[in-house]
């Protein structure tokens, strides 16, 4: 099993048309993931790698049943294209594009109250089934289908803990990056939920960076009501306070949002916690046959 | 993005957010002529990014223009040290000529984005003019605060409720609850990150008014927003943050002496872990995105090792469908072309994995690949040691 998504979800691709979009849903395709349309506005009626491309998301949601999205489209639009997905009534939106401006979130993130839609991103990899499905830019090839599920704030260092579990003989249920900006759709504990549900998943990789408190609320659920084994890890151990290391939602403002805090947290909840990014895999494998 | 106290105010006063009156000099005689028409008595500021300004030495009273002039001749041209410059501080260019004002009482008022609430909060107290982290730490009773509905904005009852716990009564009530709600104009309609206001004066007369004003902005928001763009000092900026800034590649330099480039913010900040776990420290933390190009390694790689406490580098390139090929390729031009002698390891994830092992290992430069991070960390920091 998986969480969110599988080989059935059907998915429309906002922004088909770019570059970008082009490139990436070609990828999605050859994946495996079920790519029932495209949307551009203005570029209704055409098709575009095999697929309708539709004006509006409310169109592609009733002629191909699409359920979900993958979000490739300008900053400045962004926002608005994830509040149509929410208007059209799709369950999941993967938001890719990096750069939205912080108080177009803020709306974005009020005007989804209360709407039973799952929002991945933005500023993420996406979300990744193995074997099933993939909605975003992760590399399908390094991952393989498994017990493990991985959550994690960052891209390339997601796919490196992904490698790291495949070497270890393991393969992921889901992996979702939940996104590096300071306002984002679900985090940890919504997804530490639906892992928890998912009988196929056994363990979950969490990774997490300085900045903001996603992660010590993410322990304080872990304590509570988590019973799987968990692996954590923070990067962001060397980062100075007051600088923004690369993504926009990774900075320590007033000496909050230290990795050391972070860290002190998810072992004060029973997380098995990495020092060193090269021993993920190891403290995973470590924490499964300990339980076995 | 940050600027100057200046400028904070310039942007605050359209927004009918009230400022002592002043003006920006860049000459001592400039400044003597601001006191002239303001004056006589005057407040002397310097504009660096940095806090910490009056303790430095950079706020000063002047009761005369003549004295004004004075003031501005021995600040303007300063290296100004505060605990946020560094020991080396920072070159005064301007300086901040204000009318000085009766203080009855230094309050504080402070508007940031709260991450975990999701909404911006507007914070108050009435102990201004000192670190708002201290009486967040030690009196947080002190500390006031209204969350904004984004759908909404920050309503009257809110600037109200805020006014009252500052204890303003009279004149400076109905002053201080339009300075709140201005003020949340002003953060919201610029995409702002930060709005702190500290102090916040009070005249005897029950005037409110901004005492010092620090900005900062979304860096994502620039684009709607040219005129606070035009705002970027660069001189305030690290010359190779900036050069960097060019290539959109992401740089902050650091104090150790092992230079690393990496795509990917995540894993740069886990590549500079790793090497401090080695025994080693991280001269910078370097991202080129997450899609690398060859033209963003060949740049990235120039600005690494152009830092002078550079002693080796380590690259770190998790590729999934980039080609290794492709920045090995990118990676030695730019050595050779630079005469590149410090060691560097390369670790390549990627398509073509081989063939850009082949590349470096043909090169002729002392470079050299490395399976993982782990063993590409322990080997730089024991060539640089």
């Amino acid at each position: 099993m998986s969480i969110l998504l599988d080989e059935k979800t059907r998915v429309v691709v906002l922004g088909i048309t770019g570059g970008e979009g082009t490139f990436h849903a070609q990828k999605m395709i050859e994946y495996g993931t079920r790519v029932v349309a495209g949307m551009t506005p203005g570029k209704g009626g055409t098709r575009h790698l095999g697929v309708p491309v539709f004006n509006t998301v409310a169109e592609a949601a009733a002629a191909e049943g699409a359920e979900a999205a993958a979000i490739f489209v300008p900053p400045f639009a962004a926002a608005d294209a994830i509040m149509e997905c929410a208007d059209a009534g799709l369950r999941l939106v993967v938001c890719i594009t990096e750069g939205i401006p912080t108080f177009d979130m803020l709306k974005v993130k009020t005007y989804l109250r209360g709407k039973p839609v799952a929002l991945i991103g933005p500023n993420t990899p996406g979300i990744i089934s193995p074997g099933k499905a993939k909605i975003g830019i992760m590399p399908g090839p390094i991952h393989r289908a498994g017990s493990v599920g991985i959550i994690s704030r960052s891209g390339t260092l997601t796919y490196e803990a992904v490698q790291q579990v495949s070497r270890q003989g393991y393969g992921q249920s889901t992996a979702v990056g939940i996104g590096g900006d300071p306002i984002v759709g679900l985090k940890y504990i919504e997804l530490l939920e639906l892992f928890k549900a998912d009988p196929a998943t056994e363990a979950v990789i969490l990774i997490g960076e300085i900045g903001g408190t996603a992660e010590d609320e993410a322990a304080a659920y872990i304590k509570a009501s988590f019973p799987k084994p968990v692996v954590g890890f923070i990067a962001g151990q060397t980062a100075p306070p007051g600088r923004r290391m690369g993504h926009a939602g990774a900075i320590i403002a007033g000496g909050k949002g230290t990795a050391q805090e972070k860290m002190d947290a998810l072992r004060a909840a029973g997380v098995s916690v990495a020092v060193s990014p090269a021993d993920i895999g190891a403290r995973l494998h470590e924490a499964l046959t300990r339980r076995a | 993005m940050k600027i100057h106290e200046y400028q904070g105010k310039l942007i605050l006063a359209k927004f009918g957010v009230r400022v002592p009156r002043g003006e920006v000099a860049e000459t001592p005689a400039e400044a003597r002529a601001i006191a002239e028409r303001i004056g006589p008595r005057v407040v002397v500021k310097a504009q660096i990014h940095a806090g910490g300004r009056g303790k430095g030495g950079g706020v000063k009273l002047a009761a005369t223009a003549a004295e004004a002039e004075a003031l501005a001749a021995r600040m303007i041209g300063m290296q100004l040290v505060t605990h946020q410059t560094g020991p080396e501080g920072k070159k005064v260019k301007r300086v901040l000529v204000e009318e000085a004002l009766d203080i009855a009482r230094e309050l504080y008022l402070g508007l940031v984005i709260d991450r975990a609430r999701e909404a911006a909060v507007v914070m108050a107290s009435t102990e201004g003019g000192v670190e708002i982290e201290k009486v967040a730490a030690e009196t947080p009773e002190r500390i006031f605060k209204e969350y904004v509905d984004p759908a909404t904005g920050l309503l009257g009852f809110q600037a109200r409720k805020l006014a009252f716990k500052l204890g303003l009564e009279g004149e400076a009530l109905k002053q201080g609850q339009r300075f709140i709600a201005s003020l949340y104009r002003a953060f919201e309609s610029t995409d702002a990150s930060l709005a702190e206001i500290n102090p916040l004066l009070v005249t005897k007369q029950g005037d409110v008014l901004a005492l010092d004003a620090k900005m900062t902005f979304d860096d994502n928001a620039l684009g709607r927003h040219p005129d606070i763009q035009a705002m970027r000092d660069l001189d305030e900026e690290s010359p190779l943050e900036v050069e960097a800034a060019k290539y959109n590649l992401n740089y902050i330099k650091l104090d150790g002496n092992v230079g690393c480039m990496v795509n990917g913010a995540g894993l740069a900040m886990a590549t500079m872990d790793i090497i401090k776990y080695a025994g080693g420290m991280p001269a910078n933390f370097l991202d080129v995105g997450g899609g690398v190009t060859e033209e963003a390694v060949t740049n990235a790689f120039r600005i690494l090792v152009s830092d002078p406490d550079v002693k080796g580098a380590l690259i770190n390139i998790f590729g999934g469908i980039v080609r290794c090929d492709m920045i090995a390729s990118g990676v030695v031009k730019a050595a050779k072309a630079l005469g590149t002698k410090i060691p560097v390891v390369i670790r390549l994830e990627g398509t073509n994995v081989d063939l850009g092992k082949k590349i470096l290992a043909e090169s002729g430069l002392a470079f050299s690949a490395a399976d993982g991070m782990k063993e590409a960390a322990e080997r730089i920091v024991g060539l640089v040691h």
